[in-house]
């Protein structure tokens, strides 16, 4: 019983709780039981706080569109009175003294942020390696990754730990590894939902968004967060359409599904390229004209995007010093030396990688050569997913050119590993939205019982989740995989 | 050899905003360290900048004040450089797209320092401006014996930079330019501007070249000064240790130094080889800003300014320019003029009630205008009593003073102290005549030609009056009775 309460998703959890089937500290209980059973060995949890997930499901206003559910939150998004960080030892002890706007909103609407997912630290990696505190697995496989930066809450609701999980996209950081652990990860808009509370890595490109068992419930959790916030100039104010509903009414008959011919290319993993192409077929059958499209700049993205994307977290690291709050090096002697030897000792190796990369492209004569012709070049981009979406509703292609790797696998070659995102990152240079969901599986080439999760992704116009919502939900109807959970007993 | 001096000024303006530059903390000073702050100011990670859009439309005002150009769009970038008091380690300020650029202030003769103003190397000169861009001020640092202490309240408040082109030729100049600078903010109502108190702080750029010499000498600057005197005083001093050095033949090079103004000399801070590299990029955080809705707001609140307030005072109320000028010096000033001098037939009288009268008396008192125990309606009324003839012009004096001390109405201390003159034509006849018959050897004189005696006969009557017999009435009587 308690296990399978926990399996659920948010939308039949929801509906229990509110035909008073289950009690919200019952559904709790249940994820707890869950939680204890299993991620001692997954690890997708840096933290837990059940005392307050208690008393909270104690009063849940189950009435609430979330009303008393848990939500797991990755640990790089601010929930006030527990730990924000970052997955990075230098941000040793410190606790946010506030609420993201996108976690004020879901309390409100009733959910209860419990739990803090492990992470790449400071949401820089494509595996959840480069946290500075634990391994997360991969639930189809414990001796793969589970895909980063948001490994820890795509693992925990492929395994049942989690009923959903935040996670945040700076260039595929939801999505990816929603598609190496089987699960729904969908990245809004840019603009589309606060990033008030979320610690920046590339304020231009990082979004929150939900990962999910479904797309409903993908579409539940991003009617509650979004939407205009005073606190964030970045976040336009656009109406908030009845995502949930929305996708339940969402017809796939005549709608124009486009292929982009540079996401078809060499290095793809060809079981991955099969299901996707399954998926296009799938469309096709269901009733979606397919269009073949072009982005001809898709070559430049992850060139553009480690210039931006480092750039700009060159200075939103910079307040990490150890002079107010979390890491300080001890005995140093005088200011130079306490920034640096705080900074040498708080940060990991791929922090510093970006944080150098991002410094130097900035530069006093470098300028113009790099960051700028980055920013020239990314409107190129976005101009190239314009032309396409004026041919058609949302674009099809892999998430992730291979199925989950081995730990330890890529964390030699940081640049083998950054090309793990290249499918990914131009939506956020290009701030449209996309989603993640399960389309099939791969059999892992050294193990030929073991099956590994295999993501399609579907790309829209900025502010188009709707339709993106409803094109997905269509797919997933009329599909089983996402119904398929690993064996971890 | 001659040298000719180069200055140039970048001058930082707190603005009067009630909240600070990005977030909504109030701009407050002297309360407890650390109780105006917020994850915003204080950089906690995951808090964002909002733009407050008062600092915007006074930083607008100001450029169109000063004549400047304002941009279709600005935006913010951020200044990248660690130090504690910054909580961001970046400053988030305008680099390549301010909100204004070009622009000037105009140097009026009074703006001068009062030594200088005899001498004037360009009057009617005009220092041009570079350009005004927006940012936040870091918080306060306090340096204690082991350890230091900083207060995160200044953090984040709204700083106005306004940079001069290198068109400042001494340090009388720089004065000028200061005094006239503040007196057009605090016409704006932009900021108090008072250096003081750290409402408006000056760096100076100055470089000292031979006259036979085209290009700038080496730029030094001087930083740390908190009173405009101080800003001449530090000028003078460098621009006598710069000549001294290249006389000596000792080439100068480009540094940063510190004003000491209790020691009266600058010391050096550092040289040009440890410049930051700011690393300027756009901040993603902020939009773009569209000026048009900025400007149409500012153009609402755009005051007449000093120039033209001195030059419309002449011209209306037939007054000198030197006059106009002191009274347009301080915006309350010359309200409280104007109010008097609309409603009085004879503004000259009140202009010089107000910079005789007024002006001592509100100096002996410590008081500013803006204290004057009394409105300018009671100026007027005290005036018209004089020219009515109702009191002496004397007699208005020890009105005025009494007005002064008690805030009392001029009718009210005339009717007090029985100081209404005697104009009533047959109370006073009767006076002439009693005089004229108690003194017949004076009225004798008189028609004998000794016009003097007629003072005399009028002293009488004053006398007999006790002081209220209108003077140029009883004149007319005496002279008409002795005809």
């Amino acid at each position: 019983m308690l296990s399978t309460l926990a399996s659920l998703t948010v939308t039949a959890l929801q509906a229990k709780l509110r035909a008073r089937e289950v009690s919200p500290r019952e559904a709790l209980d249940a994820l707890a039981a869950r939680i204890d059973a299993v991620d001692g060995r997954l690890r997708g949890y840096l933290s837990t706080d059940l005392e307050y997930a208690r008393r909270a499901a104690e009063s849940a206003d189950v009435t609430l569109p979330l009303g008393g559910v848990p939500i797991a939150v990755k640990d790089v998004v601010s929930v006030a009175g527990q730990p924000c960080g970052c997955a990075s030892k230098i941000l040793a002890g410190y606790r946010a003294p506030f609420d993201a706007t996108a976690i004020a909103r879901l309390r409100a609407a009733g959910a209860i942020p419990f739990g803090r997912t492990n992470m790449d630290e400071f949401a820089m990696g494509s595996s959840t390696e480069n946290s500075a505190f634990q391994l997360t697995r991969n639930p189809w496989d414990l001796s793969r990754v589970p895909g980063g930066s948001s490994g820890g809450s795509a693992a925990v609701v492929a395994a049942d730990t989690a009923f959903a999980a935040l996670g945040t996209d700076t260039g595929g950081s939801i999505r990816q590894p929603a598609a190496l652990c089987g699960c729904v990860g969908l990245k809004p808009s840019y603009g589309r939902v606060s990033r008030y509370g979320l610690v920046a890595f590339a304020s231009s490109l990082d979004q929150i968004g939900p990962l999910t068992k479904t797309v409903a419930d993908a579409a539940l959790l991003l009617g509650v967060m979004a939407g205009r916030d005073p606190l964030d100039s970045t976040s336009l104010d656009a109406p908030v359409p009845d995502y949930a509903a929305a996708v339940r009414d969402f017809s796939i008959k005549g709608a124009r599904i486009g292929l982009p011919k540079e996401y078809f290319v060499s290095g793809i993993d060809p079981q991955v390229e099969a299901a996707v192409r399954a998926a296009v077929a799938h469309y096709a059958k269901l009733g979606a004209e397919i269009v073949e499209v072009s982005l001809p700049h898709t070559e430049y993205a992850v060139a553009v995007y480690y210039i931006i994307a480092t750039a700009e977290a060159s200075a939103n690291l910079a307040r990490f010093d150890g002079v107010r709050y979390g890491h300080r090096a001890a005995d140093t002697n005088g200011l130079l030396e306490h920034y640096g030897r705080t900074r040498a000792e708080g940060f990991g190796p791929e922090v510093k990688r970006r944080i150098i990369l991002g410094t130097y492209v900035l530069s006093s004569g470098y300028y113009d050569a790099y960051y700028l012709r980055a920013q020239k070049v990314r409107t190129l981009m976005r101009q190239d997913f314009e032309k396409a979406f004026a041919q058609c509703d949302a674009l099809i292609c892999p998430t992730s050119p291979v199925p989950a790797f081995k730990l330890g696998e890529r964390t030699a070659d940081p640049l083998a590993m950054y090309l793990a995102d290249i499918f990914t990152i131009a939506a956020n240079l290009a701030g449209i939205c996309g989603v993640s969901l399960p389309g099939g599986f791969a059999k892992a080439a050294d193990d030929g019982d073991r099956e590994l999760p295999i993501g399609v992704q579907l790309l829209g116009p900025a502010f188009a989740e709707e339709k993106l919502l409803g094109i997905a939900h269509a797919f997933e109807q009329t599909t089983d995989w996402h119904q398929r959970r690993p064996a971890l007993g | 050899m001659r040298y000719l001096t180069t200055i140039g000024l970048e001058v930082h303006v707190q603005l009067k905003t009630r909240s600070k530059m990005f977030c909504g903390c109030a701009v407050e000073y002297g309360a407890a360290p650390n109780t105006r702050t917020c994850p915003v100011c204080l950089g906690l990670p995951g808090a964002l900048p909002t733009m407050n859009a008062e600092a915007l439309r006074l930083t607008t005002l100001t450029g169109l004040m000063l004549g400047c150009d304002i941009a279709p769009t600005c935006k913010f970038d951020r200044k990248n450089y660690f130090y504690p008091d910054m909580p961001k380690n970046y400053q988030i300020s305008q680099y390549d797209l301010p909100l204004c650029v070009n622009g000037a202030v105009p140097l009026h003769d009074l703006a001068y320092p009062k030594d200088a103003q005899k001498s004037i190397a360009h009057p009617g000169k005009q220092v041009g401006l570079v350009r005004i861009h927006l940012e936040e001020d870091v918080a306060k640092s306090f340096h204690f014996e082991n350890s230091t202490g900083i207060d995160f309240d200044r953090a984040g408040t709204p700083l106005m930079e306004i940079v001069t082109r290198p068109e400042i030729e001494s340090p009388e100049e720089a004065f000028a330019f200061l005094t006239a600078l503040r007196q057009i903010l605090v016409y704006g109502d932009v900021s108090d501007a008072d250096m003081e108190k750290g409402q408006l702080r000056c760096d100076c750029n100055i470089s000292v070249r031979p006259e036979t010499q085209t290009e700038f000498g080496a730029k030094i600057e001087i930083k740390n000064m908190n009173s405009v005197s101080g800003v001449r005083r530090a000028l003078a001093y460098e621009i006598e240790r710069q000549v001294g050095e290249l006389t000596a033949g000792r080439p100068l090079r480009q540094e940063t130094r510190r004003w000491d103004d209790a020691a009266d000399q600058t010391t050096l801070m550092r040289t040009k080889e440890s410049a930051h590299d700011y690393r300027y990029f756009p901040d993603p955080d902020l939009m773009p800003v569209h000026t048009a809705p900025l400007l149409d707001a500012a153009r609402t609140r755009l005051p007449e300014l000093p120039a033209a307030k001195r030059a419309r005072f002449v011209q209306d109320y037939a007054i000198s320019d030197y006059d106009a000028a002191v009274l347009a010096d301080d915006r309350a000033l010359a309200d409280y003029f104007e109010t008097a001098a609309k409603a009085a037939p004879k503004p000259k009288s009140v202009a010089n009630w107000v910079l005789n009268d007024l002006l001592s008396a509100l100096a002996s008192a410590g008081k500013s205008i803006g204290e004057c125990p009394f409105p300018a309606a009671s100026l007027v009324e005290m005036i018209g009593l004089i020219d009515s003839g109702k009191i002496s012009g004397k007699q208005g004096k020890e009105v005025f003073a009494e007005m002064f001390a008690t805030g009392k109405t001029a009718g009210a201390v005339v009717k007090e102290r029985g100081m209404e003159q005697l104009s009533d034509t047959s109370a006073l006849e009767a006076l002439c005549d009693q005089v004229i018959a108690a003194n017949p050897k004076p009225v004798a004189d008189y028609r004998g030609g000794n016009a003097a005696s007629l003072n005399f006969l009028k002293g009488q009557v004053m006398k007999l009056s006790k002081g209220q017999a209108n003077p140029a009435l009883t004149g007319e009587i005496l002279q008409r009775k002795l005809a």
